[in-house]
């Protein structure tokens, strides 16, 4: 029988401490040249696709803005188009907010961006209420947290409403006759977030929508992804909570009318190679220290201990005083300070954690934030993904390298050459789409999704 | 003073009828390498710019409404997209898409235009159009669409509201474009900084339509500024080009008309004329060749602009003779575009270069140096 094949995506390194650029490496992380490179060994090893993330306004901490990660982003739509002309076969997946657009507009951006790849576009559709990221918009901040499924599902299914308005057989272009086309994409759709209508302007695209990846763990996040994304970006590190993951959502598809293989699941993973696995783990110790840099740790520790905490020494032991508890209002336009449902809970198993290993404030932040994934020579690591896949703890990885714009060239010219001896990773591009890379049905001609 | 030229791209030409022509390659409008394969030509010409049209809504020969005509080309892509696509493959060439500020959003914009300079390394625009079209508001939802008149029209009161919103919306884009200074970006190893703050600035706009915070997600684009440009036909379009931009595109009919629609645009920034083309090697020809359009679209062509039909050389006449009354440039909007710009990049540029009148080399790497303009300070900066 053959070994299930695994799928891999890249990582453009995100606007976080993940991406060190204090390394003498580290370029520019938005010259146009950075993508390119990116691009390029992402294609030259064969991966499915490139993915870009999304962060629509400076991070604040303290109420000014963060200045310890790299910063800045390009446009998505723009860069990906423009990385359309450099690649031929990679898939081009970027991350685009259902609160801060309109869904004609990303319908029309989407199937555009399907045309000019030849059909490689993909979206990571992601929710947002903050009415901090909405002071940026004109249609800023209005919505209730708790609409944010609903809206991005109504806004989901309105673009294939859209995408589905024109079959494909339209355009007849018969100079004879003067036949241009025979008019289509007519539409109207009310919904409790949308009431629009008209006529959709471009003609159906190559992949006819594109390919909808999912990032979420909650529990309204994996239904969503069951009821029709095509791909889930989760976090789960470890073998066992992969496997529990991986068999909680593909057992959630038959409801659906879906196949387990119609959803790739495709978790984060960070790594660091090395010629033997000594050095491996010295590398990896030394990126987490360049990653939590002194004064980053205490920026840390304020976001669990929601108070300012600028004149604690990174050095010393974590402070003694307990977390302010309620609405965090030390940190704004990050994700991360969410997950602390608990900070009591969460500063008191940290200062076991300190007590236990006599670990310093930054020592700790290290040990609780982050470490990579995949440590070792190229083949512990070729074996360590093959392993994970094999046991259905994934499909596949989407790999966060920590080095703009080289941080990936290793592994191309390393560990894929591994994957594809094992027979586990493709040697050429099989088809031209990103579906046909993912292994993905046809998109539906007709709308008809649960979203 | 320097004669600039562009190239106004739109679908297959200009004339409604040119798809059916025999070099037209409708088949090809959804394509990359349609797209990429005329801005190379414009290249080839050492044309300052190519503009790439667009509209929200679906092309129609209805002011106000789709239509159901069979016999025009109809559908579009987006023109950022292609322009950002088009970037790569070209070198020295300006990008300059149209966008239609009545209903997007600056922020996204305006970093869309930055990405655009970076991924061109400096030869980045936008066409700034704005929208009164009932069809176009009802595609977004946000708003309550403009009445129209009986005579076909918004009301002059409607029309200065939405220019305004118009001008707000550059002032938006350009605001964010100078709010991360050039030098924000410090690596500063010794405090574990990656930007210095003090060069990062909110841009607080406040307008009856948006308001926007920043500062921009995306750093200070290669030309600082990039280039804002607008078409203009009126007195509140004159004004917005006027106020905001850095170049309009007019359209006179007469060599006579250019003065008094100079006089109307205030702060004098770069006016080019756009004039309508159909080239042939013998004007008879072009003649032949644009009645047999004509007799396609049951009419004769009705255009905005001057609608010119000759020779190369007959038209390197008008543009000098155009420049010399004023204007910066001239804009030629192809009749027929794999038929006639070539007649432009091989005809009027070398006859033009032969009268000493056109550049023989690109002589800047930006949109901005080949049309003279600095780079300018940020507005931000100390």
């Amino acid at each position: 029988m053959s070994r299930k094949q695994i799928h891999l995506a890249a990582h453009f390194p995100g606007v976080n401490n993940t991406t060190v650029w204090s390394d003498p490496a580290s370029g520019s992380h938005i010259d146009f040249s950075s993508f390119e490179h990116f691009a390029r060994t992402a294609e030259r090893a064969k991966f499915d696709f490139l993915f870009l993330a999304e962060g629509l306004r400076l991070r604040e901490q303290n109420g000014v803005i963060y200045d310890l990660d790299v910063m800045g982003r390009p446009d998505t739509f723009t860069v990906l188009a423009a990385l359309a002309a450099v690649t031929d076969r990679l898939g081009l997946a970027g991350t685009i907010n259902s609160t801060f657009n309109e869904p004609y507009e990303v319908a029309r951006q989407f199937a555009s961006l399907d045309h000019l790849s030849a059909g490689r576009a993909a979206w990571n559709v992601v929710t947002s209420w903050d009415a901090f990221t909405g002071e940026n918009f004109r249609r800023g901040g209005f919505l209730p947290k708790e609409k944010r499924y609903s809206r991005a599902k109504e806004f989901l299914a309105a673009t294939f409403e859209l995408f589905d308005s024109w079959r494909g057989d339209e355009i007849v272009a018969d100079k004879e006759t003067g036949e241009f086309w025979r008019p289509t994409g007519d539409f109207a759709i009310r919904t409790d977030q949308f009431d629009i209508s008209g006529r959709f302007p471009v003609p159906r695209s190559p992949q006819g929508r594109p390919v909808i990846l999912q990032a979420g763990d909650s529990e309204e996040g994996r239904e969503f992804a069951a009821s029709g994304a095509d791909a889930i970006f989760t976090r789960h590190g470890t073998l066992e909570a992969g496997q529990a993951f991986y068999a909680d959502v593909k057992g959630r598809l038959a409801k659906y009318g879906r196949d387990p293989e119609d959803l790739k699941i495709l978790p984060a993973a960070t790594f660091v190679l090395g010629d033997t696995d000594a050095e491996a783990q010295e590398k990896a110790r030394h990126v987490r220290y360049q990653q939590v840099s002194p004064a980053t740790a205490i920026k840390f520790l304020e976001q669990l201990w929601n108070r300012d905490l600028s004149d604690h020494d990174p050095d010393g032991p974590l402070p003694t005083v307990d977390p302010v508890v309620g609405e965090n209002t030390i940190s704004r336009g990050r994700a991360s300070v969410r997950m602390y449902s608990d900070p009591i809970a969460t500063a008191n198993e940290w200062r076991e954690l300190a007590e236990a290993k006599q670990l310093s404030t930054r020592e700790v932040i290290i040990e609780v934030t982050g470490r990579q994934n995949f440590i070792g020579t190229p083949a512990r690591v070729a074996e360590a993904l093959d392993e994970f896949v094999q046991a259905d703890a994934s499909d596949g990885f989407v790999l966060v390298p920590h080095v703009t714009p080289g941080g990936l060239d290793e592994f191309a010219d390393t560990v894929v050459p591994l994957l594809q001896e094992r027979g586990v990773f493709r040697t050429e591009y099989e088809g031209t789409t990103l579906r046909e890379h993912l292994g993905l049905k046809a998109a539906p001609t007709t709308s008809g999704t649960d979203f | 003073m320097t004669l600039h030229l562009a190239v106004a791209l739109e679908g297959t030409g200009w004339h409604p009828a040119s798809w059916r022509e025999p070099e037209a390659r409708p088949t090809e409008l959804f394509t990359a390498g349609y797209w990429a394969g005329q801005v190379q030509e414009a290249e080839r010409g050492l044309l300052d710019l190519v503009t790439l049209e667009d509209t929200f809504a679906i092309q129609s020969s209805r002011p106000f409404e789709p239509d159901d005509r069979t016999d025009q080309v109809r559908g579009r892509l987006d023109a950022t997209l292609v322009a950002a696509r088009i970037a790569p493959l070209t070198s020295h060439i300006g990008l300059v898409p149209t966008a239609v500020a009545t209903h997007t959003e600056p922020f996204h914009f305006s970093k869309a235009i930055a990405t655009l300079d970076f991924a061109s390394r400096g030869r980045a625009g936008v066409r700034v159009r704005v929208s009164s079209r009932p069809d176009e508001f009802a595609l977004v939802g946000r708003r309550t669409a403009p009445t129209v008149g009986s005579a076909g029209s918004v009301s002059a009161g409607t029309r200065e509201e939405l220019f305004a919103e118009g001008v707000d919306w550059i002032e938006v884009i350009r605001r964010l474009w100078d709010s991360w200074e050039d030098d924000a970006e410090i690596r500063d190893a010794a405090t574990g900084r990656f930007v210095d703050r003090d060069k990062l600035h909110y841009i607080d706009f406040e307008g009856p339509q948006f308001s926007v915070r920043g500062p921009s997600i995306t750093p200070r684009p290669p030309q600082g500024q990039p280039v804002v440009s607008a078409l203009a036909h009126r007195e509140v379009a004159y004004e917005l080009v006027g106020k905001a931009c850095d170049l309009g595109f007019v359209t006179p009919m007469e060599t006579a008309d250019i003065a008094g629609i100079k006089a109307e645009i205030p702060n004098e920034p770069l006016v080019f004329g756009d004039v309508v083309a159909f080239l042939d090697e013998s004007a008879e020809t072009a003649r032949d060749r644009k009645g047999r359009l004509d007799d396609r679209l049951g009419r004769e062509l009705i255009s905005d602009a001057r609608v010119f039909v000759g020779t190369p050389a007959e038209l390197a006449d008008l543009v000098q003779e155009w420049h010399g009354a004023g204007l910066d440039g001239v804009r030629v909007r192809p009749g027929s575009v794999d038929h006639d710009l070539v007649r432009v990049t091989r005809g009027l540029v070398p006859e033009l270069q032969r009268r000493g009148a056109f550049r023989t080399e690109y002589e800047a790497d930006t949109l901005r140096g080949l049309l003279g303009l600095p780079r300018p300070a940020d507005r931000y900066a100390a």
